[in-house]
């Protein structure tokens, strides 16, 4: 029987006011967002700001304390277990047998999932060719590597093909050319029709796979939007240039001022790291915009020791969005519940 | 606002929505589901056992150390402690076998404490599979093992001296006490294992707990031979009351009486009041 196949129609996730305390910290504090069927939802937010929780609620490993929850149409609470039946879970941390071989792994979860056995093995086989485990597939997970865990890590949470995935901060850890592996598995899933929530602390990831971004902290919704409409709500790329230390950093502020206000719109402040001597400015005008800038600063007598374009960075939405950086956001927070 | 659109709950709890046409899919009605996951579980951790070489020593070699030191070094010593006609060996391997089995019990909290460290716990609760056979199929598989320790034990047993009844009424009777035992025990391993929460814990704490509890009993000594103050707690306490049945009925000391009667009630009634508390135990650790 097939139940709500067309029901409710576009969301494949839907959160209403979903709240939740552990003790006297608040990591979900009213949020609300939907995933519309066959998107990338992306959940950003820095370190302790809830994204873990809204996936636990998700995926039914946590009772949240207000609000609604609907994942494929299903109500999260009212029923469990046929939520379970319909999602895949990667957690934060690889949750796979280390003491079993990846073949076994994939075998026993996939008779979890009520597969019978003949079709399990035959499931993690395919699952093993398409991550590219075939060769690894007999070997104990003791001697995978960090990206090959996580990709048998996946790959167990797509046994049945459930029509939403779940996948808690997929690339935390991951070497380049791994994360870069893991981006075209996800983006295949997607191609598929798979509806993807993921979790990240990365803009950069967020941009590559996500149709949607919520910006999450302290338990709320900062921002939402496309990566494009993000951006332009962050002014595009960044200047940042290093100098040599003793150098005025207030005359360099100026200067970067004066270029930035020069290219377009000036949207932010310079952001100033005295103890690496380096300033950042919003700057519009991207690669052509360099050489004009190179000028000025010389012209200012500023001795560069490095200058660099750059795309905005989770910081960046944080320092726009709240006025402080992750990083402050994330020690504040560390501090507040200490 | 509706909450619940969904028609009214059917009796298969899970409804897939977007299934691939070439899977195949088994049906299994709840409690069969229960005991169906929770082998799959088991084998699973049997399968763990030989690649493990710890492990392996645990479950082999150390009884067969603590059989034999006992036995040649503390053998006179505890016949000195035991009336006319009972013999030491005897004696010996029963409180050995049986402490193996308690022991064997904490594997059980052990192994959740792993899974939870390892993230598999989230894992399984995320699947559409009988929650209950997380802890169950651990327990199957402890008794597995506590089966296969058990059986090395007497073995050796029997090449150093041990000389139980032959009567297969009595063997029976005793090997299922001690499966009893070893199950219901692994109930209480795992309460300890979800309440300590961390393998490090189970593994310090939990074995302080044990071990002097094995020891104030009737495990290696005629507990008459105790200080007076102690032998109120080790003649009663329930691990001599297991030992004594287990003796009693292969090797006819103490008089077995109707304490394999009593013993077998006490364990279920521990039965009826752990199960409930480890799975309530182990659903508080899911969801928090
Ligand atoms: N089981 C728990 N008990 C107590 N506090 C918790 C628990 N789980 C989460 N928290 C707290 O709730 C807040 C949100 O945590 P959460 O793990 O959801 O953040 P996150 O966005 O996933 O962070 P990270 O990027 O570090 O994974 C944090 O302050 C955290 O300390
Ligand atoms: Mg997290």
């Amino acid at each position: 029987m097939s139940i709500r196949q067309d029901g409710r129609g576009e969301a494949a996730v839907i959160v209403e006011g979903l709240e939740k305390s552990f003790g006297s910290t608040r990591a979900l504090d009213g949020i609300d967002f939907q995933v519309k069927r066959g998107t990338v939802l992306g959940l950003l937010g820095p370190n302790g700001a809830g994204k873990t929780t809204a996936v636990r609620i998700l995926t039914t490993l946590l009772k949240p304390d207000a609000g609604r929850v609907e994942v494929a149409g299903i109500d999260v609470l009212a029923h469990p277990d046929q939520v379970r039946a319909n999602i895949g879970l990667t957690g934060q941390n690889a949750a796979v047998d280390e003491i079993l071989t990846g073949h076994e792994n994939l075998v026993m979860f996939g008779q979890l999932y009520r597969l019978s056995l003949r079709s399990a093995k035959q499931r993690a086989d395919e699952l093993l060719e398409r991550f590219d485990l075939s060769v690894a597939a007999n070997r104990t997970l003791k001697t995978y590597s960090g990206g090959m865990r996580r990709r048998l890590d996946l790959a167990a949470s797509l046994i049945v093909s459930p029509p939403v995935i779940f996948l808690d901060e997929p690339t935390t850890g991951l070497d380049p050319r791994s994360r870069n592996g893991m981006w075209e598995v996800i983006q295949d899933l997607v191609d598929d029709g798979t509806t993807v929530l993921l979790t990240t602390q990365y803009l950069e990831e967020a941009d590559r796979l996500a149709d949607n971004i919520v910006v999450v902290d302290h338990g709320r919704v900062i921002a939402e939007g496309t990566a494009d409409q993000l951006k332009s709500q962050l002014g595009g790329e960044r200047l940042a240039i290093s100098v040599s230390s003793g150098t005025d950093l207030s005359l360099a502020e100026r200067t970067l001022l004066e270029i930035a206000g020069s290219t377009g719109k000036v949207d932010g402040e310079v952001q100033i790291d005295a103890d690496a001597n380096q300033l950042t400015v919003p700057f519009a005008a991207g690669g052509r915009g360099l050489p004009d800038a190179l000028r000025r600063l010389d012209a200012a007598g500023l001795e560069l020791t490095d200058i660099a374009l750059r795309r905005p960075t989770l910081d960046d939405v944080f320092l726009t969005l709240t006025g402080r950086t992750a990083e402050q956001e994330a020690d504040a927070s560390t501090e507040h519940a200490a | 606002m509706s909450t619940n659109t969904l028609p009214a709950p059917t009796t298969a709890p899970e409804q897939r929505i977007a299934t691939s046409p070439d899977l195949d899919f088994v049906r299994r009605s709840k409690p069969v589901s229960v005991v169906s996951d929770s082998l799959i579980l088991a084998k699973r951790h049997l399968m763990r056992i030989p690649r493990q070489p710890d492990w392996l020593v645990g479950v082999t070699i150390m009884p067969i150390m603590f059989l034999l030191l006992f036995r040649y070094i503390f053998g006179e010593t505890v016949q000195a402690t035991l009336p006319p006609g009972v013999d030491a060996v005897n004696y010996l391997v029963m409180g050995i076998i049986v402490q193996g089995i308690v022991f064997g019990a904490m594997n059980t909290g052990l192994g959740l404490a792993m899974d939870a460290k390892e993230g598999l716990m989230d894992r399984f609760a995320s699947l559409p599979m009988a929650r209950s056979a997380v802890v169950l199929g651990r327990i199957l598989a402890d008794m597995g093992i506590a089966i296969f320790t058990t059986t090395i034990t007497i073995l050796v047993g029997l090449l150093v001296g041990f000389r139980p009844t032959t009567n297969v009424g009595d063997w029976i009777a005793a090997i299922g006490l001690m499966l009893l035992m070893a199950f219901v025990l692994a109930w209480l391993g795992a309460i300890i294992g979800l309440w300590l929460k961390t393998v490090e814990a189970v593994n310090s704490i939990g074995f302080t707990l044990i071990f002097p509890l094995t020891f104030l009993s009737s495990t290696f000594i005629n507990p008459d031979f105790l200080p007076g103050w102690l032998q109120g707690f080790a003649k009663n306490q329930p691990f001599t009351l297991l030992l004594d049945a287990t003796r009693g009925l292969l090797t006819g000391f103490p008089e077995i009486g109707n304490s394999a009667w009593m013993v077998t009630l006490y364990l279920l009634i521990a039965l009826v009041v752990l199960v409930p508390i480890a799975l309530r135990m182990y659903e508080r650790r899911l969801t928090q």
